[in-house]
């Protein structure tokens, strides 16, 4: 047995992933890479003297996982997937500087995350890239932007106004999110509020994906009505977030009748999810064992007549946005990322969708709601700005049926159930599509049932490669309006 | 065209009216109302279940500069913690968030933010804001960005966020202060030129918040740099934001 096959959410003993030698754990990733699976986490664990490494393959057509691992000792070296790979590029860079296990050859083993702590200082002074030739400047932009917004730093090599290269360095927001599940492991309420606030524009996004795997690592049991509960606030916090960005990118090409009617839309729907549970971008709904408020019948009505409303603004918004000229001469051919390159890189999410790339969890590996009610995935081909923005209004309105159909079915049973201790010695993942992409946790119990690591995947981990070359050959004036396309996190990656 | 003035009729008016008369709905949590009498027995658990150590007892008290409002104490604490919508939260002085049961909504209100006639003097119709995100999970953010949208429209009291802390009176700061941020912010705050204000944004800015344990945070800026506005939350209601600065600049 060279993989554990398992599914999203299925928690196993950590004894059945099977650990491997590197050189045919490496083989057995490739041949399982080329018969259509990709990585959907690449983590270490430290142990006594040496660190484990757990690799997780999705296999989205059969709604599989397979995971595997192997062991290094302290300061060892393996040979870099990256090269036949590219996906793996980041995820072999953040597992360097977190446990100094060098991938090697690998391509650009420039750091995760900016002066983080784990390799060499030496290493840690990076240079970037520079172009030399005339007429080529530099524009370097951040950490702090121009806006209200999350910083980074953002380095342009141009030629004249064309961006040939752009290089993006991360890791200003750093919190030390990992460490804080661990030292908190004894403080389940704590770690709840932690994961919403991985990134705190995906609330529900990252709640759920905590509570499902800590439910599944101590087999505790959630109500039909709790999930019919999380699954409508997952889709809201879609719906707000896509109305913001639609409202944000007619701004940044100056449209500012789109800009203000989907900001106003968006106001609506997040006052919703505050009437559900208190907090605009849904704090304190989630539990483990369920949730914490309840939708109840004038709720209800509420909700259905906001989202009646809205599905008829957003269809007109959307039919004059789209049908503007000045507007579509900014978005159409635009930060163009190729099919090709979406799966190549392992783009998520939205951007994929609109590249082409048919991913979405809740379809692939269905979790909460979804198991009861499928979602069809959506695409686009075009992966510009157009699409970018596009398959957002089309997911809002995907969004606003699934919710009209989970509030029209029959809600019985308790809110929170009451949670169970954790399974000591188990593994496992859980997947879930937040609105920006693709989330993925991991989590690992020692022999007391306590967690002795938890990895967190931000879809922005796979996607801010795509931004970067989505700008090439583009006007560096629309860089914010590519940037904003995908709408990537900054506290989800740096953690 | 014709779509267009639809769609102009449908938005229609979006700014809130009057902003000082304006409610939030019920389920909001806002301003905790305490009541020590029913204590007894809750507040020591209240205490531990606290994922930010906001609350102290005898006699129990609620830290609004560390609260995040998630409003477990509410259900452990038997009646004596409620938490009312009121959102106007904000405050110039960090000890008046320390709520006790004897502190009730309007002596808070009244007495928390001072309005000084010099700032109202210097920035009472124009204040113009940069904001830095230093380790911002991009909860306050948004809400800040919300403040100046069509529904609350604080633009109409002359308050704006600019792009260039030289253009700026005052920086406003979000996030627990990540280490990697704490250079570039002092950087940002030293090209304000004087006279500048200093607001600290949600429970992480002002407190630390859920990292206040972090080893990556670093918040020796505020050792070294006063905070004349404390806005509670997590993130604070737009609301919270502009009744602050309204009653700072004294309008
Ligand atoms: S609502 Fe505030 S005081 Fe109460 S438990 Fe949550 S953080 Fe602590």
């Amino acid at each position: 047995m060279s993989w554990c096959e398992i599914k999203n959410l299925q928690s196993v003993p950590l004894d059945e992933i099977p650990q491997l030698e590197y050189s045919s754990l490496k083989t057995k990733i490739i041949e399982k890479i080329s018969e259509g699976c990709r990585v959907v986490q690449f983590f270490g664990d430290k142990l006594k003297d040496c660190v484990a490494l757990y690799i997780v393959l999705a296999d989205d057509e059969q709604s599989k996982l397979f995971a595997a691992s192997t062991l290094f000792s302290e300061g060892g070296s393996f040979e870099s997937i990256t090269p036949e790979v590219q996906s793996f590029h980041l995820f072999e860079r953040e597992f360097y500087e977190q446990f100094g296990i060098k991938p090697v050859g690998h391509p650009w083993l420039k750091p995760a995350r900016k002066g983080i702590a784990g390799i060499s200082s030496e290493e840690n002074q990076y240079e970037f890239f520079t172009m030399e030739g005339e007429e080529v400047h530099e524009v370097g932009v951040g950490p702090i932007h121009a806006g209200i917004i999350e910083p980074g730093h953002f380095r342009f090599s141009c030629h004249g106004e064309q961006i040939y290269h752009l290089e993006i360095e991360l890791g200003f927001q750093h919190r030390g999110v990992e460490d804080l599940f661990l030292k908190n492991k004894n403080k389940p309420e704590f770690l709840l509020n932690l994961s919403e606030s991985i990134t705190g524009d995906t609330v529900i996004g990252h709640a759920g994906t905590f509570a499902r795997a800590i439910e599944s690592l101590g087999e505790t049991d959630v109500s039909r009505k709790s999930i019919i509960i999380r699954t409508i606030a997952s889709e809201l916090e879609r719906i707000g977030i896509h109305l913001g960005d639609l409202s944000a990118l007619a701004g940044d090409v100056a449209y500012l009748t789109g800009n203000s009617s989907f900001g106003a839309m968006r106001t609506k729907i997040i006052n919703s999810t505050m009437a559900i549970c208190g907090s605009r971008f849904g704090h304190s709904l989630i539990a483990v064992g369920g949730v914490n408020y309840d939708i109840n019948k004038e709720l209800k009505e509420n909700i259905s007549q906001t989202l009646n409303k809205l599905e008829e603004d957003v269809e007109l918004a959307a039919e004059v946005l789209f049908s503007s000229s000045s507007v579509l001469a900014r978005f159409e051919k635009t930060g163009v990322v190729s099919f090709e390159t979406a799966k190549e890189i392992g783009l998520v999410g939205p951007a994929a969708r609109a590249s082409g790339v048919a991913l979405d969890v809740r379809t692939d590996h269905p979790y909460d709601g979804f198991t009861l009610f499928p979602v069809h995935k959506l695409t686009l081909k075009s992966g510009d700005v157009f699409a970018r923005a596009y398959i957002r209004y089309v997911e809002i309105i995907q969004s606003i049926k699934i919710i009209r159909e989970l509030l029209e079915s029959p809600v019985e049973g308790e809110l929170k159930k009451p949670s169970n201790d954790l399974l000591p010695k188990r593994f496992v993942v859980s997947m879930s599509e937040g609105w920006r992409g693709e989330i993925v946790h991991a989590g690992i119990t020692d022999e007391e049932g306590q967690l002795k690591r938890y990895k967190i995947k931000d879809p922005s981990f796979n996607n801010w490669i795509a931004v970067a070359l989505a700008v090439r050959n583009n006007g560096i004036s629309d860089f914010p309006l590519c940037n904003k396309s995908f709408n990537l996190s900054y506290s989800g990656f740096d953690l | 065209m014709f779509d267009l003035l639809k769609l102009r009729i449908r938005h229609g008016k979006q700014a809130i009216p009057d902003i000082r008369k304006a409610k939030v709905m019920e389920a909001f949590r806002g301003f905790p109302i305490i009541d020590e009498t029913r204590s007894w027995n809750g507040g020591v658990g209240c205490k531990e279940i606290c994922p930010t150590g906001a609350i102290d007892v005898n006699p129990l008290r609620i830290d609004l500069g560390k609260c995040i409002f998630c409003g477990e104490c509410e259900k452990f604490s038997d009646g004596a913690i409620k938490f009312s919508n009121q959102y106007r939260l904000g405050s110039s002085k960090r000890e008046s968030l320390v709520i006790a049961s004897s502190k009730i909504f309007e002596e808070f209100d009244n007495t928390a933010i001072e309005a000084k006639k010099e700032i109202h003097k210097l920035f009472g119709r124009s204040l113009k804001l940069r904001q830095v995100s230093a380790g911002g999970c991009n909860g306050c953010e948004l809400e800040l960005n919300a403040a100046s949208n069509v529904n609350f429209d604080m633009g109409r009291f002359g308050i704006d966020f600019v792009a260039s802390p030289r253009h700026a009176d005052g920086v406003v700061i979000t996030g627990p202060i990540s280490s990697n941020m704490a250079p570039a912010l002092k950087d940002a705050y030293n090209s304000i030129s004087e006279p500048k204000i200093v607001i600290a944004v949600g429970a992480c800015a002002i407190s630390g918040g859920l990292f206040a344990d972090s080893n990556q945070i670093n918040r020796k800026f505020f050792d070294e740099v006063p905070v004349n506005l404390f806005i509670p939350g997590c993130p604070p209601h737009p609301f919270t934001f502009i009744h602050a600065l309204l009653d700072f600049l004294g309008k």
